[in-house]
């Protein structure tokens, strides 16, 4: 019959006012249970998977809660537990990143020596992917996805570039935005920490009884050995000579 | 509605691929079989080339030409080729949309400025694609109808997918570049030229005086076109451009549309302004690095994109997946076909002039959905989700639990929803029914899949012909509609959009404990040498992928069969005949991202 489908959609949109209605009585006093009021005005909002009616959120005075694994651009971990960066340097995170937005420089000690330590550390966010690769193969939990996603500036460069000092968070920063994975890695890194104690106690146990072995039997037999056989070096280096002359 | 379900099809067999390459091989005694990897293929001299596909299409069955592509040699490392081979292959997959089952693959060498023939008589949907390998190898397709550039655009000097082309920028063939590790002395390009061009333009082609030919529009496609035939009114045609900025059609892509009073009687359409030469930055990128820019092809489907990589290059390595992480899979992969079908369904009605209120209504379960998408992978759209040999990480806590709640109680109900507000709409009906009519077999003969085809009657679906993943497992239909209209594209979606709740619902009962991820991991691999095509189903059609390994750990050669740009082989053959309004719901009809035309 001409004039139903209009009156069924009007129909829909007016359900919709209905629930939303419904659905704020009674969810009194706060709409969304489980938000979070973070003062200012702002509030955080868990939108509950059974949300009837409106699902709009007013940003910016209403936002989102991100879940814990949501990736956006990647930051540095200070570790306050030893008080250093974790970042060794090594590159693979620069190796692996798809868009190639990631570079390294390494420090170099009084002598010039490169050490294992970054001297500045470069992630380009104006062509990050934010494809979670360098956190994926990381081999030190050094670089770890922010949920910062408000990056807006009014200069692309060099603003968007971030440097070390820009990318570096201390470690509860971490900890607090992914508390779950957090845990889990504090639970994997005391236990490999835990096995590199054994394996070093194992070696150095191993050490003493061969040294014990050794300085047990007879010390002058490996002395006469050695002997021995820089006598035989010598003995080859004056035929040697003797044939060159 | 229901009514007009066809029962689950099962199909009469799969085709018998050794069988038909023996077919080709007792007509053309010259073609050489050839193994590499996983595929077998028969290589087809240029010269006989039309008689190996009408050989394959009259006594093979094969009657989709799926996917039509080259590869370069020049730089190829591996040692199962001989040096001195022609440098060009186009190689071409077939198959029967009637028995299902693999591919047939041919491969054609071609030396540099040698030319084959166009397989366009025998297969029409060979068009597009022969275009494409015109426009990026440059490959000469003599007797093709339209040979232009179709990606690029007419002043582009070169062909960009030839081995020894350098981009503006070029930096070195595969990364990663030794500029970001170890050197890190990295600059961008544009501070080294701040006032240079990025571009080249052939000697004599001058972007100023160039005007672009409006000749190559034909005067008519449409054979009841009756311009100045004097039984009605004489009028003039004109010409009309709908787009490339312009909402109805779904991005940046333009209907060069000739009409005649409201009636279309030509369209050509116009695509790759948001071309960035995918493919290229593919063979640049290594294995792994491809997995997130699959993300960005079809940008409303990251996950099904994944899956059709990731199951290309664990052809090539021989991967086994683990069962958890294919059950994963197929959850994710069925929650982005619902979300592309209600997305779709919204827009069809967004095309018909419905503007905004009901399309919101359709994505409002999407929400959801991309939730869900989040919390396990970390983003809403660019998921990144799948490893090879499985996927990335497991369910978070209460995850299965939400994914429940949306599949048993949110989705029917929003599917009922839809269905009761939109099938007996009388302007769904009056503007759908009938309009864009094209018969199964020219939609087959254009290489038209997934929905398209489906609404005309043909019960081919990946999922059940060549089942990949676990889907042998689970118990679902294949709808199929029979009228091939636009009213049938839209309710296929939404029948098909319920096939897949049910097939969620199964596997979220079913999901086995276990691991999630096989192999060593990593991120270097180097897949043994030869050549692999795995193909899924997309909730847009046949997606699949192209791989050649030389055995080093980047491709040597990624293609991309992208279903949105196959499909619109279709598009002329549909609006010709109707009018210029329908012309903008046809387009809706076929679904295309452009994000997967252009790549």
């Amino acid at each position: 019959m001409f004039g139903t489908g209009l009156l069924k959609g009007l129909g829909i949109t007016f359900k919709h006012l209905v629930d939303t209605y419904k659905d704020d009585i009674q969810s009194t006093p706060a709409r969304y249970q489980g938000s979070d009021d973070r003062g200012k005005g702002l509030k955080v909002i868990d939108q509950p998977v059974d949300q009837e009616g409106l699902l709009t959120i007013q940003y910016p005075e209403e936002r989102r809660l991100l879940p814990e694994r949501f990736r956006y651009i990647p930051m540095l971990i200070w570790d306050t537990e030893t008080d250093e960066e974790r970042c060794t340097a090594c590159g693979i995170c620069a190796k692996v990143c798809p868009p190639q937005c990631i570079w390294i420089t390494r420090a170099t000690d009084e002598a010039g020596k490169p050490v294992t330590r970054p001297q500045d550390f470069f992630i380009d966010a104006t062509i990050c992917m934010s494809c979670n690769y360098c956190v994926e193969f990381c081999p030190f939990d050094a670089i770890k996805m922010d949920h910062d996603a408000e990056l807006a500036s009014f200069e692309r460069f060099p603003h968007l570039v971030y440097d070390k000092g820009e990318l570096t968070v201390p470690l509860d920063y971490y900890a607090a935005l992914w508390p779950t994975q957090y845990a889990e890695e504090q639970e994997r890194r005391a236990q490999e920490a835990a096995e590199a104690r054994a394996k070093e106690e194992a070696k150095a146990a191993r050490a003493a009884v061969k040294k014990e072995e050794e300085e047990a039997p007879a010390p002058e037999a490996k002395l006469s050995r050695a002997e021995e056989l820089k006598q035989k070096a010598m003995e080859r280096a004056r035929q040697r000579r003797e044939a060159q002359s | 509605m229901s009514d007009i379900v066809a029962p689950s099809t099962t199909v009469a067999g799969p085709l018998d691929v050794a069988g038909t390459l023996a077919l080709v091989q007792e007509a053309l005694p010259d073609a050489k079989p050839v193994s590499a990897g996983p595929t077998d293929y028969l290589e087809v001299a240029p010269d006989q080339l039309i008689e190996a596909l009408q050989v394959l299409r009259d006594q093979g069955g094969c009657d989709l030409l799926s996917s039509i592509t080259c590869t370069d040699y020049l730089s190829y490392q591996g040692r199962a080729r001989a040096k001195d081979g022609p440098r060009f292959e186009v190689v071409y997959h077939l198959y029967s949309t009637a028995q299902g089952g693999d591919c047939v693959v041919l491969h054609v060498p071609v030396d540099d400025g040698e030319s084959l023939p166009t397989a366009t008589p025998v297969y029409p949907g060979a068009n597009l694609q022969e275009r494409e390998v015109w426009d990026l190898y440059g490959l000469v397709f003599d007797g093709h109808p339209n040979l232009r550039r179709i990606l690029l655009w007419e002043g582009f000097e070169g062909h960009p997918m030839r081995k020894d082309w350098h981009e503006a920028y070029y930096e070195e063939d595969q990364k990663p570049f030794r500029s970001r590790h170890p050197r890190a002395d990295f600059a961008r390009s544009e501070d080294k030229v701040p006032w240079g061009k990025n571009t080249r333009y052939p000697a004599d082609w001058d972007p100023d005086d160039w005007q672009e030919p409006v000749t190559y529009v034909p005067v008519s496609q449409d054979p009841r076109s009756r311009n100045g035939a004097g039984d009605h009114l004489s009028t003039e045609s004109v010409v009309v451009n709908l787009g490339p900025h312009h909402p109805s059609t779904h991005g940046v892509f333009r209907m060069i549309v000739r009409i005649e009073g409201e009636t279309v009687i030509a369209l050509e359409p116009d695509m790759g302004y948001l071309h960035r030469n995918h493919e290229k930055i593919g063979e640049r990128n290594t294995w792994l690095m491809n997995m997130p820019f699959t993300d960005r092809l079809d940008y409303i489907n990251s996950m099904s994109n994944n899956w059709g990589y990731a199951l290309a290059v664990e052809k090539l390595m021989g991967l086994e997946v683990p069962e958890r992480a294919e059950y994963l899979r197929v959850i994710m992969a069925e929650l982005s076909r619902i979300v592309n079908h209600l997305w779709s369904i919204g827009f069809i009605l967004n095309d018909l002039g419905a503007l905004q209120t009901p399309a919101l209504y359709a994505i409002e379960e999407r929400e959801m959905i991309l939730d869900l998408f989040e919390s396990v992978s970390g983003a809403r759209m660019m998921c990144n989700y799948l490893r090879f040999g499985g996927v990335h990480r497991d369910l978070p806590a209460g995850w299965a639990e939400r994914a429940r709640y949306v599949v048993h109680e949110r989705l029917p109900r929003a599917l009922d929803q839809l269905d009761d507000l939109l099938s007996g709409n009388e302007i769904v009906n009056t503007r759908g029914r009938g309009v864009g009519y094209l018969s199964a077999e020219q939609l087959i003969s254009l290489s038209v899949t997934g929905p398209m085809i489906r609404a005309a009657g043909v019960p081919y679906d990946i999922r059940r012909c060549e089942p990949y993943g676990v889907y042998d497992r689970f118990d679902f239909d294949i709808p199929t509609l029979p009228h091939s209209d636009v009213y049938d594209r839209y309710y296929i979606r939404l029948l098909e959009a319920r096939e897949s709740v049910r097939i969620v619902q199964q596997a979220l009962a079913g999901l086995p404990e276990g691991d999630i991820l096989a192999g060593k991991g990593g991120y270097v691999f180097r897949p043994p040498e030869g050549e692999a095509y795995g193909r899924v189903e997309g909730p847009k059609g046949e997606l699949g992928f192209y791989l050649v390994s030389d055995g080093k750990p980047n491709p040597y050669r990624y293609h991309i069969r992208a279903p949105s740009y196959i499909n619109l082989n279709a598009l002329a053959p549909m609006t010709v005949g109707y009018k210029v309004a329908d012309a903008i719901v046809i387009l809706g009809a076929i679904d295309i991202v452009l994000g997967e035309v252009d790549r």
